[in-house]
């Protein structure tokens, strides 16, 4: 693996490579040099599927971080490609002539985060939503209990308790003060 | 068949929701549903023995209160002993077993198999997501309380309910059925803006499939 | 009037050469020219797998045009347990999957303690594998009933959603839960094995065994089911790259792809898991090939009775799980489902709650890419056992 670390470096420039486990490494990529690499390990290093490719949002850093997840058959080790693009009119490039199957994961990226691949096969099509008027639904700034609250009719009687409090409540307020639990140290 | 015969044919199979105008366009049915009253008492009565005799349910597994369903048509809980039999379309179906949670998708097409039945028609509604919510209360696609959208007879809480309290719930439906106290579809009738308004509110998009026939 | 008799295996090569009309690759339909209907198939339908739609273009009733619809079943798991603690994930995400909800608990339970640093005692490994190794059972179980259902044979769901139903009980005696078990908890697992359990399983094999030898004389060797299912969706081996197919379905074309021998977890390591495969590549290589892997499966629990440890811790030392805050970190933790790789892909920026959560259910390209591309020249009655026999489950598409 680490070989292959060497041999992507020679070609362009790594920002970033971590080990999580024998068989899970991540590197990190620039954005224009993914499909370049994606399509490198994907006819060369023998990293033939595609796992998914998914969105983690960084609401902080106003950042998208997009994971490709692949797989070696041989080697029988997961590797994860990280690329990270600036959160305001995210835009990145397809990948659906690579694998036959990566427009679905474009398409849910497309409604479900907002994220555009342009040229990428019915990206605009709806994939679970219908009649979506809000923005979408898995940025981290769109508030789901709010939205439920706002738009379903709740039911009266449903308490929230914090979880803290009222476990300290029921259990160690009564473990003190009742008279027949002791422990033997007492 | 020549052109106009096409033409003659395509208009009698107009979709439900077409040639009305744009404001009725959004309700589902084309035609407000009217009430239906008893006849007469005593034939009512023994309407309402035979009906609660075999009740068949729609087989449209709407959410994961289906996977049950499946253990009890098969041999172990056997539900045909019962009087109950899953039929595949709405229209040969008096009961809705709408099976938990009920996403913003999944709600229109059971507004629409709901209105395709025949009356006298009953839902049964499983699981605690239908109830308040369950433990998808604060989810952005899943309702909270399905008696906005359609009448329910009848509630089996549970997560998910077991085909015991599945057998139980079918029970108390024909109790209800036999005492005359399930009268939903006379419900939804007289209060159709009600439940018209809140369907609306949350089913943005009502547009039908494209049908070409 | 169709291509259908020319070729016999009508999958993937589809003859387009009569209809419809091909121009720069594509299909031209028109469907105002009343060659063509446009049907669908699902939600509402008994002959989808869950809630799903298909929508069909046909001639005459051969289809040309499949396009799957989901969504129906989105409840925005990703989004709730972002809202959660670690610990109010754990029961969200064995609704992810309904017949086999314990690949979800054994995932995100492994991402959890793989993301903390956690090692699990030896005891709690073996009862995660015998709980996941059932789960298969009941699985494959329903999956029979459902093949044999989608071709019109009612008989045999009959006998198999039974049996399964008993294997459920098994599970109630074991977890205290029916379908959704909640059972691995994040560091080990929530209970041991009751009195007698052992024998019971034990019987349960065998009175298994003996339903599936008559299923294999009434379902697998019926000569009707072999003429329908051989030949039916066909998947080459270059498809399984293509299309990101894992599973019994990659593995009925020769591919050597079961994450319990390629990558093991749990106890996989120390049994012996033989990697079945077939070489043909249709529904009914896939059909033989979840058979043998249910017997597989049998085998393995009979194995996995024998060895558990009698002794020994069940649980980590866990700290304190109401507020429990897990490093900043990303994993992916996969396991072995009856439909292929189940896996859970999960950041924590180190508070209390996850950053993401995803589940990549195996249906998710079944379903929707591969089904589309199947679906082509095959006949409407033959949908239904070819969305069967690549073992869709909607819930995981959409979560």
């Amino acid at each position: 693996m680490e070989q292959l670390v060497k041999r992507i470096n020679g070609m362009i420039h790594l920002k970033a490579y971590n080990r999580q486990r024998d068989d899970l490494f991540f590197i990190t990529v620039e954005k224009s040099q993914l499909e370049l690499v994606l399509s490198h390990l994907k006819n060369n290093e023998g990293f033939t599927h595609l796992a998914f490719l998914q969105a983690v949002d960084f609401l902080e850093d106003s950042k998208f971080q997009l994971t490709y997840m692949l797989y070696n058959y041989d080697i029988r080790v997961n590797l994860g490609v990280k690329v990270l693009i600036g959160r305001d009119k995210a835009e990145m490039t397809s990948i659906h002539k690579l694998w036959a199957h990566a427009w679905q994961y474009q398409r849910e990226l497309h409604e479900l985060f907002g994220i555009n691949f342009p040229g990428s096969p019915r990206v605009e099509e709806s994939f679970v939503l219908e009649g979506w008027e809000e923005m979408p639904p898995m940025r981290r700034d769109f508030d789901t209990k709010e939205y439920s609250e706002r738009t379903f009719y709740q039911r009266p009687g449903r308490s929230t308790n914090d979880p803290k409090e009222y476990m300290k409540e029921k259990m160690y307020k009564n473990y003190a003060a009742s008279p027949r639990i002791r422990r033997d140290d007492e | 068949m020549n052109r106009k015969h096409i033409d003659e044919i395509e208009k009698q199979m107009k979709l439900a929701n077409e040639g009305l105008p744009e404001e009725e366009r959004k309700f589902f049915a084309d035609v407000i549903p009217t009430r239906v009253d008893p006849f007469n008492k005593y034939w009512e009565q023994f309407l309402n023995w035979a009906r609660s005799r075999s009740l068949w349910m729609l087989a449209f597994g709407t959410g994961c209160g289906a996977t049950e369903l499946r253990p009890l048509m098969t041999s172990r809980f056997d539900m045909a002993r019962f009087g109950i039999f899953p039929r595949p379309t709405p229209r040969q179906a008096s009961v809705f077993v709408v099976g938990g949670y009920a996403s913003i998708k999944t709600i229109k097409r059971i507004i629409r198999s709901y209105e395709q039945m025949q009356g006298p028609k009953y839902v049964i509604a499983l699981g605690s997501c239908t109830i308040n919510g369950g433990m998808y209360y604060d989810s952005y696609n899943t309702i909270n309380r399905l008696d906005y959208y359609i009448p329910v007879d009848v509630y089996i809480a549970g997560c998910m309910p077991r085909p015991e309290a599945l057998i139980a719930g079918f029970n108390r439906l024909k109790e209800k059925i036999v005492a005359g106290e399930c009268e939903g579809m006379n419900e939804y009738t007289d209060k159709f803006d009600w439940f018209k308004k809140n369907q609306k509110e949350i089913i943005k998009d009502w547009n039908m499939p494209d049908y070409n026939w | 009037m169709s291509n259908l008799s020319e070729s016999k295996y009508r999958g993937f090569k589809a003859d387009r050469s009569k209809y419809p009309e091909m121009e720069n690759g594509k299909p031209v339909i028109d469907l105002e020219s009343h060659r063509y209907t446009k049907l669908w198939q699902g939600p509402q339908h008994p002959g989808v797998t869950g809630n799903m739609a298909v929508e069909l273009i046909v001639n005459g009733d051969e289809i040309v045009s499949a396009k799957t619809h989901v969504g129906y079943l989105h409840r925005a798991f990703e989004k709730l347990m972002e809202r959660r603690r670690y610990i109010q994930c754990f029961p969200l995400v064995c609704r992810i999957c309904v017949p086999e909800p314990d690949t979800n608990e054994y995932c995100v339970s492994a991402a959890m303690e793989d993301l903390a640093g956690i090692t699990v005692p030896e005891r709690a490994l073996w009862l995660r594998t015998l709980n996941l190794e059932m789960s298969r059972i009941g699985s494959y179980l329903m999956w029979l009933g459902g093949q044999a259902g989608s071709l019109g044979m009612g008989a045999v769901g009959q006998w198999t959603i039974g049996m399964r139903d008993f294997w459920l009980d098994l599970f109630e005696e074991m977890t205290g839960g029916r379908v959704y078990h909640m059972y691995m908890i994040p560091g080990g697992v929530r209970k041991t094995l009751p009195d007698g359990f052992r024998d019971r399983a034990r019987g349960l094999i065998v009175r298994t065994r003996k339903l599936l030898y008559d299923v294999e004389n009434t379902f697998l060797s019926n000569a009707i089911i072999k003429s329908r299912l051989q030949g039916l969706g066909v998947i080459t081996t270059e498809m399984v790259d293509e299309f990101g197919i894992v599973g019994p379905i990659a593995r009925a074309t020769g591919r050597e792809c079961d994450i319990r021998i390629n990558n093991p977890y749990v106890k996989y390591g120390e049994l012996d898991v033989k990697m079945l495969t077939s070489t043909v590549g249709d529904a009914y290589a896939r059909a033989e090939l979840r058979y043998r892997d249910l017997h597989q499966s049998l085998d393995l629990v009979t194995e996995i009775l024998n060895r558990i440890p009698e002794d020994g811790p069940i649980q980590a030392d866990m700290p304190n799980l109401l507020n429990w805050k897990i490093p900043a970190g990303q994993t992916y933790v996969k396991a072995e489902s009856t439909r292929g790789e189940h896996g859970f892909y999960m950041v924590s920026d180190g508070s209390g709650k996850p950053r993401r959560v995803f589940a990549r259910g195996a249906s998710y390209t079944h379903a929707i890419s591969l089904l589309e591309e199947l679906a082509v020249n095959i006949s409407i009655s033959d949908l239904a056992g070819l969305m069967v026999s690549l073992h869709t489950c909607p819930p995981e598409i959409e979560r």
